[in-house]
């Protein structure tokens, strides 16, 4: 479903990538995890352009991810949900759903409108329609952001440590929703510190740092027998 | 003779037709220059914050030259310097391109300061849904900057109408110009100080009301910034 192939990402001088390879099945829950700074959402931001790579290949369902196709490659197969929500602030929550699915994906108002409503369903905001984003806590803002991603109806959606910028209290909201997709046969690429979230929902499990992927595998592999000594050494601090 | 003499102000209001007429050309001058500067301010402030690198240059010049020279050595160049290589330039012609290419260059900078106001995730946000350039200005980021580029904007219009006032250097038939012809004159002269007050007092009426709106625009949007900033939580960006 995504492939990267020795991704090279450079800031300027700063080597943020480094020979990044990594595959993601259709269907899969893939979580990345690792400290500040390893590149994790760089990575994820790699899989949908919003960074091109310096050098390396990016192929979403087989197809070469390139400067020219990317638009219409990313319409039709990947959503994201970002940290700080990124709702459009001038328009109602409705409007925020019913943008791209109307502007770019020609479905009519009428259709547009209905899969919002399904969607705020889904993330239990139904009541929220009409009102304005800044009138939301942050979790209501993230879960009207999912709802967004989800009104693409693509199969992929990529989340770039979607509760770090939330109040410990409505985290849980926000990942109660996310387990919720995780029972649907969307592809899930997760960049998140939720250690609970990893293990509940994750089929596989990277870890990141400078810029490499230092470990993969299951779940259980890596909460109870992590092999390489930096990644012992995060999860030690992280889970107590 | 008296400073404010009931003399001369009966001399201003038999050539009160003479004001009126400069009035009206300044205004006409002021919209059409207007027009001009927003179609530059537009190309411009979008070309500046394209992120490609030739048209930002270019965007660059065009800001910097008009900004860091005078506007009355912009106007004889345009109107002297075109005069005798053979181009007959109309005077009124001249102040509308002349105006209008003058404040473009600062109407660039309004527009590029809105469009860069708005944070870097409502991009992020629109290119990760699809959106192309059009797209994302169209229907994300220009929605939001007008807000933002509006009362700037307003002050730019004030601006621009006082600065009709330079066309006198090139003998306009503008406000200011008709007026000094009229002080000066044969016939009509005499009246400094009623007639100055009187083309002071039709610059006033206009920028006025306009300078007081830009002002309550703004503060009207500070306020409303301030409580969303104070509702909604401020948070880190994480690299």
């Amino acid at each position: 479903m995504i492939k990267l192939e020795k991704v090279n990402k450079y800031f300027g001088d700063l080597h943020v990538l480094k020979d990044v390879t990594l595959q993601v099945a259709e269907g899969e829950k893939l979580v990345i995890i690792g400290p500040s700074g390893s590149g994790k959402s760089t990575t994820v931001r790699c899989m949908n352009f919003l960074e091109e790579p310096t050098s390396g290949q990016v192929y979403i369902n087989g197809t070469l991810l390139t400067h020219k196709n990317k638009r219409q490659l990313i319409r039709d197969n990947m959503s994201m949900v970002f940290q700080q929500f990124n709702l459009y602030p001038h328009m109602t929550v409705l409007k925020n759903l019913t943008l791209a699915p109307t502007k770019l994906l020609h479905k009519s108002k009428q259709e547009a409108e209905a899969l919002a409503f399904h969607y705020l369903e889904v993330v239990g905001l139904t009541d929220k329609a009409h009102v304005y984003p800044s009138t939301l806590s942050g979790g209501q803002q993230q879960r009207i952001a999912i709802a967004r991603a989800l009104c693409a109806e693509t199969k992929i959606i990529l989340f770039d440590e979607p509760t770090s910028a939330l109040d410990p209290e409505t985290i849980q909201e926000v990942l109660e929703v996310m387990v919720r997709l995780a029972k649907e046969n969307i592809t899930m690429v997760v960049v998140t510190h939720e250690m609970g979230f990893a293990r509940q929902v994750a089929d596989r499990v990277v870890f990141m740092a400078d810029g490499q992927i230092l470990e993969e595998g299951s779940p259980e592999h890596f909460f109870t027998d992590p092999q390489h000594e930096r990644v012992k050494q995060f999860l030690g601090k992280i889970i107590k | 003779m008296e400073l404010f003499s009931v003399a001369s102000w009966a001399k201003v209001w038999a050539y009160r037709t003479t004001f009126l007429l400069g009035f009206g050309n300044t205004l006409r001058t002021a919209v059409f220059a207007l027009l001009l500067s927003m179609v530059l301010g537009v190309i411009f402030g979008l070309a500046a914050t394209s992120g490609k690198k030739a048209l930002v240059a270019v965007a660059r010049v065009y800001v910097e030259i008009i900004q860091n020279t005078p506007l009355l050595l912009q106007i004889c160049f345009l109107y002297y310097a075109l005069a005798f290589s053979g181009q007959n330039v109309e005077i009124i012609t001249t102040g509308i391109v002349a105006l209008g290419v003058y404040h473009g260059a600062y109407v660039a900078e309004v527009v590029r300061a809105g469009i860069e106001a708005i944070p870097r995730g409502q991009f992020e946000a629109a290119l990760s849904q699809g959106f192309g350039y059009l797209g994302y200005m169209y229907y994300i980021i220009l929605p939001q900057s007008i807000k933002i580029i509006l009362p700037p904007m307003v002050n730019q219009v004030v601006n621009l109408i006082k600065n009709t006032s330079c066309l006198y250097i090139i003998g306009g038939a503008d406000l200011i110009s008709l007026t000094y012809s009229f002080v000066t004159g044969a016939t009509t002269g005499g009246a400094y100080a009623p007639a100055y007050f009187v083309c002071g007092l039709l610059f006033f009426i206009v920028c006025f009301p306009l300078s007081t709106l830009a002002g309550m625009w703004e503060s009207a949007l500070k306020n409303r910034d301030a409580r969303v900033n104070t509702a909604t939580k401020n948070v880190e960006g994480v690299a």
